[in-house]
């Protein structure tokens, strides 16, 4: 018996193999409901209970949003091998931007501009300096960006509990209220930012053709599918990855702003920034398999499990640790099929 | 100096642990990036069964969570050929989510009667001797770095490269287990979410520093011990902000990753192993 390499797998089987490990992923995740002490049905109906109503979906848009731009800078990102696991510190960065310009420039119609091009540039410089470290000394940058998350973790609560903090909060930690010229402009009475929405539904299809349409493209492509071949055609890898980390970073750091600006309207604790944005954004590209493009489909599925861990902590107060558990299984689900599906077992020897 | 060299020792031994644990398989070819979450979730399962049983018995179920642990990462990163390192991530935030969610019941329960933290740290330091000894000097240890220098050719000779590295993982996550298990019932009795507190990456940062050797490891771990005990004798009596003190740490993983230069790896590192390529 030998366990090989399908090189044509039929439609059949890779559906197949999919259904299987979603339904493995899910029976999982149903098990930890029950080891938790809640039946998992009503569970599953309270994660899925945001699609009920217009609040729930407005929920679920908002959520939506830093995904969509995080994942398909992580696409890219992905697609040409930087493993940029630093998103969440790239966001934190963004955010810790768009609270400078916010509160200590004088306002007026330049504010909001200007936070998303300093937000984002600081987002990118976090980024690129992960690059930069490995094109220069050789260091991985899945390390290099998960430890850089820990230092802005700190930076930013170092921020709102000294220097940036409020004159008129008094015992919580965060900054005075961005002045009105510093606050996107909401749909209606909901929490859906649309000028970040907007942004991030243009990056990934911005993404999709410079990835797919022109030279820098084909060039990212051909270092990702095979960087021999690309050393042998003379492309400059350490240049292309920094340009892609620079991208993602910048996308990150443009999320950030948009929950800052249009959320909370002030920077507050990292932990109330972002709910994990970082790494289920991370799914999220993996899920769009390195198609900037089809994170339009998969970052409002991840809003959906981030909205509805919303709803299980409210209705049954279970810690939102929930959301990691049911995306650690997705991310095992799908990599299982997608393996799974391209071998075959073949009985001889 | 003398408290100062057995704090370093006692901070250093759980990423010693979770270092030679990362290490073990890392030179059987296969990236463990689950540490983080393997650990969180072997120092749950470690109170939860020290607190109702026995701490003894809490050591036990935690190398044993994490030789399991080790074994479900062996399902993707060796069966199914899958990405290892996204595989790795994937239960980094599977242990964490999943120890946050049934640790809950715990939060602020202290353990009565904790083990001795010296006993465990001496442990660490033999088991780095014998993971040495054992890369070293025995026939598995052969068979370990064969499959993670050349797969192919080990395979030509008759070893088995999956069973080898499943092997590698379930010792390794052991070791892993056994980190998670000395946070909880030695070195701070009791559970918090988040109590690894990226310990696990740090670990993963540690083979690379030590060179994928364990005699290396020790030093390296010690190092890291000493810096965190620094970090903290220095808070507050010279005037930088703490937070700067807590991020120190993280930082100093990026520098010392960058001047480590680079090591070489052994050269089946993160990839899948097939017979018919």
């Amino acid at each position: 018996m030998r366990w090989e390499l399908d090189p044509s797998p039929s439609p059949r089987k890779v559906l197949l193999t999919y259904a299987l490990f979603l339904g493995l992923a899910l029976l999982g995740l149903g098990l930890l409901f029950l080891l938790y002490g809640v039946p998992p049905l009503k569970a599953y109906a309270l994660l899925l209970s945001p699609l009920t109503d217009t609040l729930g979906l407005a929920e679920v848009m908002r959520r939506t949003i830093p995904l969509l731009l995080i994942g398909a800078g992580l696409a890219l990102a992905f697609r040409i091998g930087f493993f940029n696991i630093g998103a969440e510190g790239q966001l934190l960065m963004g955010a810790v931007g768009a609270a400078y310009v916010a509160l200590f420039l004088p306002p007026g119609l330049w504010s909001l501009p200007l936070m998303f091009l300093f937000g984002g540039s600081l987002g990118a410089l976090w980024a690129g300096l992960a690059a930069w470290l490995r094109a220069r000394f050789g260091v991985n940058e899945i390390l290099t960006t998960l430890m850089q998350n820990y230092l802005v973790y700190y930076l930013v609560v170092y921020l709102v509990a000294g220097p940036w903090k409020g004159q008129m909060v008094f015992g919580f930690l965060y900054t005075d209220r961005f002045p009105p010229e510093a606050q996107l402009p909401r749909l209606g009475d909901t929490l859906v930012h649309w000028p970040t929405l907007v942004l991030g539904m243009v990056a990934a299809m911005g993404l999709q053709v410079l990835l797919f349409r022109t030279p820098l493209g084909f060039e990212w492509r051909v270092l990702g599918e095979n960087p021999e071949a690309a050393r042998y055609l003379g492309l400059k890898g350490g240049r292309l990855i920094l340009l892609a980390a620079l991208l993602s970073g910048f996308l990150a750091g443009l999320a950030g702003v948009g929950e800052v600006a249009g959320i909370h309207l002030r920077l507050l604790e990292p932990a109330q920034i972002s709910l994990g944005y970082g790494f289920t954004a991370i799914l999220a590209a993996w899920l769009a398999r390195g198609r900037p493009l089809g994170v339009l489909l998969t970052a409002p599925l991840l809003g959906l499990i981030l909205a509805g861990g919303d709803a299980l902590k409210l209705a049954l107060s279970m810690p939102f640790r929930v959301v990691d558990v049911a995306a650690g299984l997705l991310l095992l689900g799908f990599i299982g099929a997608e393996a799974l599906s391209r071998r075959r077992l073949v009985w001889r020897r | 100096m003398e408290e100062a060299l057995l704090r370093a020792v006692l901070f250093g031994t759980p990423l010693l642990l979770a270092g030679l644990g990362a290490l073990l398989s890392e030179r059987g070819g296969v990236v463990n990036l689950g540490v983080e979450g393997m650990m969180a979730l072997s120092a749950l399962v470690a109170f939860a069964v020290g607190l109702q049983v026995h701490p003894a018995l809490g050591v036990l179920a935690g190398m044993g969570v994490g030789s399991l642990l080790g074994l479900f990462l062996g399902v993707f990163a060796v069966s199914l050929r899958a990405n290892q390192f996204v595989a790795g991530l994937a239960l980094a935030a599977l242990g964490l989510g999943a120890s946050g969610l049934l640790g809950k019941r715990y939060e602020g329960t202290p353990l009565p009667n904790p083990l001795p933290e010296g006993m465990l740290a001496m442990l660490a330091l033999i088991l780095a001797l014998g993971l040495h000894l054992l890369l070293s000097r025995t026939r598995f240890g052969l068979y370990l770095r064969s499959v993670g220098e050349n797969p192919k050719a080990a395979d030509l000779f008759g070893v088995s490269v999956d069973g080898v590295r499943y092997l590698a993982l379930a010792l390794g996550g052991g070791m892993i287990g056994l980190a998670g298990a000395y946070l909880s019932l030695a070195y701070r009795p009791s559970w918090t979410d988040g109590m690894t507190a990226g310990l696990g990456w740090v670990a993963i940062a540690l083979v690379i520093l030590a060179a994928w050797q364990p005699l290396r490891a020790i030093f390296g771990a010690y190092l890291f011990g000493l810096l965190f005990f620094l970090q903290f004798r220095l808070q507050g009596s010279v005037p930088i902000p703490s937070e700067a003190f807590a991020a120190m740490p993280y930082l100093l993983v990026i520098l010392v990753l960058a001047l480590s230069g680079r090591a070489r790896a052994p050269k089946a590192l993160g990839q899948p192993f097939d017979r018919g390529r």
